[in-house]
């Protein structure tokens, strides 16, 4: 389904949608919403960005920076897929299933958050790729496992941030959860484990707690009390990892 | 309100046992919605047996109720995995072991650590009951850790703006893409590199978005597999 093509339909039965879209005027929203089904549109999606907006007074401009981030790293990995998929012999068959679904997700992320953000959106970037990645599978793989272990980072990096933004941060979570799927995917068929041990993560401690001197974890590896947590990245570290696809 | 501490974290209410008769109300109807979307949960067992059961064990309230809510969870996944571990189903693949390995030890280090972060708040151990999964059988076994990883996923998901403490969001967001990457790769040992480990079925295919689900929602299915009552009435809604 094209979303921005529903936009233009959902414009003809409401004139205020563009407004009612972005993330400051939400009248009307039961009416919207069953004009939105009297024309036929998918209960789904007007229900979940209806609610998302609903639910939401005034955004901060925090949420709306992090909407911006996240439509940033998603604009990202949209292009990344798409340029994979149309690269001629690039994805083997055996893998075309796995691909295309991730592909398809990354698309429906950035159609939200832009629908969400409406006139607040940020343009796509032009990006560029390193030598390679679109005619080696390997490397193309490499380049997808990087992307998603990033993505999973930095929605959960700014998580907390958006306490306060609880729309927004529900969102957030049921992205970040589909980008760590994504991964995991992606690292079984480069043949990896499907959670992370960073080796140069050398504590041990989240919240406050010791996880070595817990009971009962005394059989466990030090890979595997790692793995119990995936770690967040800053908005700076992404960024910093992102800059090489930043044309 | 009168309320008599049995131990710490574990609260007696008089007329507890009520919500438990709603919770199973709730449970039905539920479950049958789930399984109308397509989101099935195989190793639901059919046999409900409330008389077995011990005091009941509430969540709490506040931020609290909703890291004993994750405490339960883990200590459910955590129990099955130890359990798939402990007797292999047949034909159990050295790399499937590793894997399922893995995935139990990442769940007692979530189950010990909440277990620690809430020091008295912390409820009791709870009793699982697993009568509707086939240890032996390898499609019982990873349906039911499907069901179960899944569930957790969609629990995170819709507990993440139940919490107050930004510091609790990082946590439960560092786990709850733990989880996302065991429902994945239970699902692809499932039904290898099809499109199943982030399946329409549990991704909406047109948002992209993941299943979030309240703790009304996901506590009903969760108790089929614990014998001791979970009463949440106090929880965030």
């Amino acid at each position: 389904m094209n979303l921005l093509k529903l936009i233009a339909d959902i414009e003809q039965v409401d004139p205020e949608f563009g407004d009612r879209y972005s993330f400051h005027s939400r009248r009307n929203l039961l009416k919207f919403s069953s004009k939105l089904i009297a024309a036929g549109i998918p209960a789904i999606v007007a229900g979940t960005l209806n609610k998302a907006l609903a639910q939401s007074t005034t955004p901060s401009q925090t949420a709306i920076d992090i909407a911006n981030y996240a439509l940033t790293l998603e604009y990202l990995e949209d292009d990344f897929y798409r340029m994979g998929l149309a690269a001629q012999g690039l994805v083997p068959t055996s893998d075309q299933k796995v691909i295309a679904q991730i592909s398809k997700h990354e698309t429906a992320h950035v159609n939200l958050l832009k629908a969400a953000l409406g006139t607040l959106a940020v343009a796509k970037p032009t990006f560029k790729y390193p030598t390679g990645t679109f005619t080696s599978y390997p490397t193309f793989l490499a380049t997808a496992r990087a992307l998603e272990d990033t993505g999973v980072q930095a929605y959960k990096g700014q998580a907390a941030a958006l306490v306060n933004d609880k729309a927004i941060l529900k969102v957030a979570l049921q992205i970040h959860s589909v980008e760590a799927r994504h991964a995991a995917e992606i690292r079984r068929i480069l043949g990896l484990k499907s959670w992370v041990s960073d080796t140069t993560q050398t504590t041990f401690t989240q919240g406050g707690v010791n996880l070595k001197t817990l009971p009962n974890v005394s059989g466990i590896s030090d890979d595997n009390l790692r793995g119990a947590f995936d770690e967040p990245l800053t908005k700076a570290q992404v960024l910093a990892i992102a800059a090489p696809f930043l044309g | 309100m009168k309320k008599q501490q049995l131990k710490p974290g574990l609260s007696m209410l008089p007329g507890q046992l009520e919500p438990v008769w709603v919770g199973r109300r709730l449970f039905l109807r539920y479950a049958g919605a789930l399984t109308a979307g397509g989101m099935l949960l195989a190793a639901c067992g059919d046999e409900e047996n409330p008389t077995t059961v011990t005091a009941p064990v509430d969540l709490g309230s506040g931020d609290t109720g909703i890291l004993n809510y994750a405490y339960a969870l883990e200590q459910l996944e955590a129990a099955f995995y130890t359990q798939v571990v402990a007797s292999p189903f047949s034909g159990m693949t050295d790399a499937e072991k590793t894997l399922l390995t893995d995935i139990r030890d990442h769940e007692i280090v979530h189950r010990e650590f909440f277990k620690a972060a809430l020091g008295a708040n912390a409820i009791g151990a709870l009793t699982p009951n697993f009568a509707s999964v086939n240890f032996s059988d390898r499609a019982s076994v990873l349906g039911a850790a499907k069901a179960f990883e899944d569930l957790g996923v969609s629990a995170y998901n819709g507990a993440g703006t139940l919490i107050t403490n930004p510091d609790y969001i990082t946590i439960a967001g560092k786990i709850v893409s733990v989880e996302a990457r065991h429902a994945a790769a239970i699902r692809d040992l499932l039904n290898p590199k099809s499109a199943d480990f982030a399946g329409d079925d549990v991704v909406d295919p047109t948002t992209g978005l993941d299943a979030a689900n309240a703790p009304t929602v996901v506590l009903p299915i969760a108790q089929k597999y614990v014998k001791t009552q979970i009463t949440a009435n106090n929880l965030p809604k």
